[in-house]
């Protein structure tokens, strides 16, 4: 049986990380390649790279992070934002990360994931989707939620649902489904958005948003049945450590993989 | 004589498993040619992507006459990923007809898609239980857990052939092996500790047989 993943995720802007304050015992709290080193360390099962940066010109130092950090860290990277083309796609893969995740660009032009797919296989992309509760859909009726595009700053009109199938169908081997009700609330992921995709997909489901405490990430995988989970905030701020989190989930009969191996 | 040769078949991204060769002091090279290939003391043959485009690049790029050159001369060889199953005889991954398609036949046996009601690709971390001695899994517990990413599993023609099993619903062969001849579903270069452990059995066996 598969284990489940713990994956931090790392923003980056410009070559440089934008979050966190327990990093007092790494030299450069800064940079990538240190902190997805510690991480790797502490036993993380995957590390996501989520560029920020608003330039084109800036994103070339993405390139350069993912290969100095392929360099010392042997678990999976994904490489995410502002991936618009198979070009660059390929870029990355030869830099050393082993997954993309599209999110705009996909919603934009569709047929990128299907190219992507065809030209490096379904197990390398990766559709990062950000979705929101539609309130006021009526009392009785079913939970709808819609997707956002451009970091959750674009409704989209599409249904998560739908859009989630239709990534699947056209080759993402893995979704990463973030709840924009829930990111940055410490609250808990939304674990009803997380049981629709899954529900709905065969594949891998990273749940992203939300976490705030163990129990929420036992939910997450138990209820929610995501594959894998992203934290940022828990992991940035030392709430957590990925063996704190690892031993809790093992506590609870879910296979997690040992940190000291 | 070069040392270890990492073989380039076009099919596979280089610079992790270069890396974390690097990283366990073993000083490989990545090549393409045949001649350097055949040469080579030992070869790791890695391997992504679709079973026919890269069978037909290893006739193209007479590379597959090299592989099967080193692998009579019982050299070590190590398979990784999509490079273990093109060691196998033929593959139902094909994409111009319901013909399998032809491997290096090194080892006896076929190349299968997983069942259709199995979440595919297998991708995510899975415990690897060796069933055989083999010096390749030296110091390595039994389940521990190594990286996966894969559509197709192999299936040898003999049991003797199967070094480790990973349960994915059914108990399927994640490494085989005939004598020095290797290969592993897993991804060793991506199996943090334990990966860089195997890469480092890989290396004392090269040395051994030297």
């Amino acid at each position: 049986m598969l284990a489940k993943r713990i994956i931090p995720c790392l923003d980056v802007r410009d070559g440089r990380v934008v979050k966190g304050t327990r990093f007092v015992d790494i030299r450069d709290a800064g940079d990538p390649v240190e902190r997805a080193a510690f991480y790797n360390h502490e036993g993380a099962d995957e590390i996501v790279f989520l560029d920020i940066t608003a330039s084109v010109e800036g994103r070339r130092a993405i390139v350069d992070v993912v290969r100095k950090t392929a360099e010392v860290v042997f678990i999976p990277l994904t490489v995410g934002g502002g991936i618009d083309s198979t070009t660059f796609i390929q870029e990355l893969l030869q830099s050393g990360a082993d997954k993309v995740s599209l999110n705009t660009a996909a919603l934009r032009n569709p047929a990128l994931i299907r190219e992507g797919a065809d030209q490096f296989g379904s197990q390398c992309i990766v559709a990062a989707i950000d979705a929101c509760r539609v309130v006021n859909a009526g009392q009785d009726a079913e939970l709808k939620w819609e997707v956002y595009s451009h970091g959750g700053r674009k409704a989209t009109g599409r249904d998560l649902i739908e859009w989630a199938e239709q990534v699947e169908e056209m080759g993402a081997g893995e979704i990463l489904l973030t709840s924009m009700d829930a990111d940055g609330t410490l609250d808990g992921y939304d674990n009803e958005m997380l049981a629709a995709v899954t529900g709905a997909v065969g594949i891998p489901v990273i749940a992203s948003g939300g976490a705030g405490n163990l129990e929420h990430l036992y939910e997450a995988l138990a209820r929610g049945k995501a594959h894998a989970v992203l934290a940022a905030s828990i992991l940035h701020y030392g709430t957590y450590s990925i063996a704190d989190i690892k031993s809790y989930l093992s506590s609870k009969g879910l296979p997690v993989r040992p940190v000291n191996i | 004589m070069n040392e270890l040769v990492i073989v380039d078949s076009g099919s596979a991204n280089l610079y992790s498993i270069f890396k974390a060769c690097e990283m366990i002091s073993l000083k490989p090279k990545i090549s393409d040619h045949p001649g350097v290939i055949a040469g080579a003391k030992a070869v790791i043959f890695p391997g992504v992507g679709f079973f026919d485009h890269a069978a037909k690049g290893l006739q193209e790029k007479n590379l597959a006459a090299a592989l099967l050159e080193v692998i009579a001369d019982k050299k070590p060889v190590l398979g990784i990923c999509l490079g273990m199953q093109l060691l196998f005889t033929e593959s139902e991954e094909s994409t111009d007809s319901k013909s399998a398609t032809r491997g290096l036949n090194a080892i006896g046996g076929k190349v299968k898609r997983f069942p259709a009601d199995l979440p595919v690709p297998h991708v995510g971390w899975n415990k690897v239980v060796p069933v055989t001695e083999h010096p390749l899994f030296n110091d390595i517990c039994s389940k521990t857990y190594f990286y996966f990413t894969h559509s197709y599993y192999v299936e040898p023609d003999q049991d003797r052939f199967t070094m480790a099993l990973t349960d994915y619903g059914f108990s399927f062969t994640s490494a085989a092996a005939d004598g020095n001849l290797m290969g592993v579903q897993f991804h060793p270069e991506k199996s943090g500790p334990a990966g860089l452990r195997l890469l480092g059995n890989f290396g004392k066996i090269i040395a051994e047989n030297y």
